[in-house]
């Protein structure tokens, strides 16, 4: 299903926490929404997912408009859609078989149904046997399967997942982003993700959009946006991706700061010893890294160019036709 | 002694009847009144139908009834009493007063419970598209039922108290016995007798009610 955003604003008092958001969300891929603490990424999702409804401007899923829904449409609406937490947020007062059926018990589904259905999604992701687990002996990972199986009892078209790996550590992350990359392509499913790790848009999301003060700063595909990041905010969160933070990086006191980025093919030459034979030009590194981003390498190198000025403008042209993306650093 | 026994066993009985059927009554009445009081408080205190008008004035009706004595509740309450059971003297009329005055405490015990409900869970079954009344009986309810056990406990043990004071106007029971034969008629051993079985009962009261709260939370 594909979802779409217009101009869509929610204030709370003075603080305008979504303005002015319009977003066209692709059917049947995984969508990612990053921005730092604050930036106004839970609102959205709140918006989008008709928890809340917006100040102004409209979330329309498909050809319908659902932003302006009737209480008794909302709900039927609702039940249409997938939602997994950060917090997990399972229901303790039901073990993991019963938090699963829970979506369906209240559609009034029928009894016997709802039972081998809960077992299904049980085993889909990866817990059977565990049905009868209370929830506090689950672990976070295992409480997320369970959530994400409640999610999708009803055969949801749209799965939002809030911030839904950010209590998880690394290697249950991985684990949790493959099963939701698994089952969106076995349900068809449109994912949008909120989170404010690179990580889980570079390993996981076919597009993304950058949340910058309750505003759009940039937004496309994956490997676009990482390849040649336009706003600071995603320079900033490709830099903690990558380990090659601008702000632990010691300059030399001479001048010629940049950032290259480098994608694909590129990353294989040897580029930089290629340009120092050619003109002479003296690099300094001082910080680098290699990332996979949807199966292609993304690299990230920050360094002084010298000896003089005129060195390295011939230098940066050069790198810039062997395809590298040459940002003068500050 | 042997009389002794007789009073003590019958004034027991008449004393359960009374926490039994008023602890019911109170329940009826201040199970909804709490869950009023909760979904209708503001969103930031967890309530899923916001009604700031509804919520204050039932707020202020459960204050006024928790503040009034309860020996002074029973004498108004007393033609109350009469039209409901037919009488104003003996053990079924107290159940009526007994009732009322338990029921606003049985409000704002259930209230507390519901507020302790993660709020996270509520917005999950929220976003699921439960209906409110889905949110009350199905996950509200359940997940407070721990706390919900260990505040009708104290319910009850609240009730024993009052059950015994009921006594002073002449509401049977063990109250009604100590201060009839112990105090009026100088026999301090019927005294000491009603005041043992009270002890008793609330002890075992809650040692119950600790064990079911504390099993409810173990098969979380």
């Amino acid at each position: 299903m594909r979802i779409t955003l217009k101009n869509l604003k929610r204030d709370y008092g003075t603080l305008h926490a979504v303005q002015d958001v319009s977003l066209s969300i692709p059917s049947n891929k995984i969508y990612g929404i990053i921005g730092r603490s604050g930036a106004g990424k839970s609102t959205l999702v709140r918006l989008v997912s008709m928890l809340e409804k917006p100040d102004s401007g409209e979330v329309w899923y498909d050809d319908e408009r659902v932003d302006n829904l009737s209480k008794k449409d909302l709900i039927q609406k609702r039940r249409r859609i997938g939602m997994i937490f950060q917090n997990f947020n399972l229901f303790s007062s039901r073990n993991a078989l019963e938090n699963i059926a829970y979506p369906m018990e209240i559609c009034h589904m029928d009894k016997a149904y709802i039972k081998q259905r809960s077992e299904e999604l049980l085993s889909l992701v990866g817990l059977e046997g565990r049905g009868d687990a209370p929830i506090s002996t689950l672990s976070g990972g295992q409480k997320q399967r369970v959530a994400i199986a409640r999610a999708l009892a009803v055969q949801p078209d749209i799965l939002f997942c809030d911030e839904a790996t950010s209590a998880l550590d690394p290697q249950t992350t991985r684990a949790i982003l493959a099963l939701i990359k698994e089952i969106q392509k076995k349900m068809n499913l449109t994912v949008v993700m909120i989170t404010h790790q690179m990580e889980v848009v570079r390993d996981a999301c076919d597009y993304v959009a950058v949340l910058d003060s309750g505003r759009v700063v940039e937004e496309g595909k994956v490997s676009d946006v990482f390849a040649s990041p336009v706003s600071d905010v995603t320079k900033d969160f490709l830099s903690s991706g990558t380990n090659v933070s601008q702000s632990v990086v010691r300059w030399s006191t001479e001048p010629g700061h940049y950032t290259l980025r480098f994608r694909g093919q590129a990353t294989d030459t040897p580029i930089i010893s290629r340009v120092t034979k050619e003109t002479g030009a003296l690099f300094n590194i001082r910080a680098a890294g290699v990332q996979t981003v949807n199966g292609e390498d993304m690299g990230m190198m920050v360094l002084d160019i010298g000896p003089d000025e005129e060195t390295a403008k011939i230098a940066i042209e050069k790198l810039k036709e062997g395809g590298i993306i040459v940002e003068a650093t500050k | 002694m042997n009389q002794m026994m007789n009073l003590v066993l019958k004034a027991t009985g008449e004393t359960l009847v009374m926490v039994f059927f008023s602890t019911i009554f109170s329940l009826i009445l201040g199970l909804p009144l709490g869950v009023l009081l909760h979904v209708t408080s503001s969103e930031e205190q967890g309530g899923i139908i916001p009604k700031p008008l509804l919520n204050s004035v039932l707020g202020r009706i459960v204050n006024v009834l928790r503040s009034f004595p309860f020996i002074i509740l029973m004498i108004i309450l007393i033609p109350l009493s009469r039209l409901i059971v037919g009488t104003s003297i003996g053990t079924k009329a107290t159940i009526v007063p007994l009732s009322i005055a338990a029921a606003p405490f049985v409000a704002r015990i259930i209230e507390s419970a519901l507020k302790e409900v993660d709020p996270g869970v509520v917005q999950a079954a929220k976003a699921m598209g439960s209906t409110n009344a889905q949110i009350i009986f199905k996950v509200l309810l359940p997940e407070a039922m721990p706390s919900l056990v260990s505040g009708i406990t104290l319910t009850i043990i609240n009730l024993i108290g009052y059950s015994a004071m009921a006594g002073a106007i002449g509401g049977g029971g063990l109250g009604d016995l100590a201060i009839r034969y112990g105090y009026q008629r100088f026999r301090p051993s019927y005294m000491v007798a009603a005041v043992l079985v009270i002890l008793v009962l609330v002890e075992v009261i809650q040692i119950v009610g600790n064990k079911l709260s504390a099993r409810l939370l173990a098969s979380r």
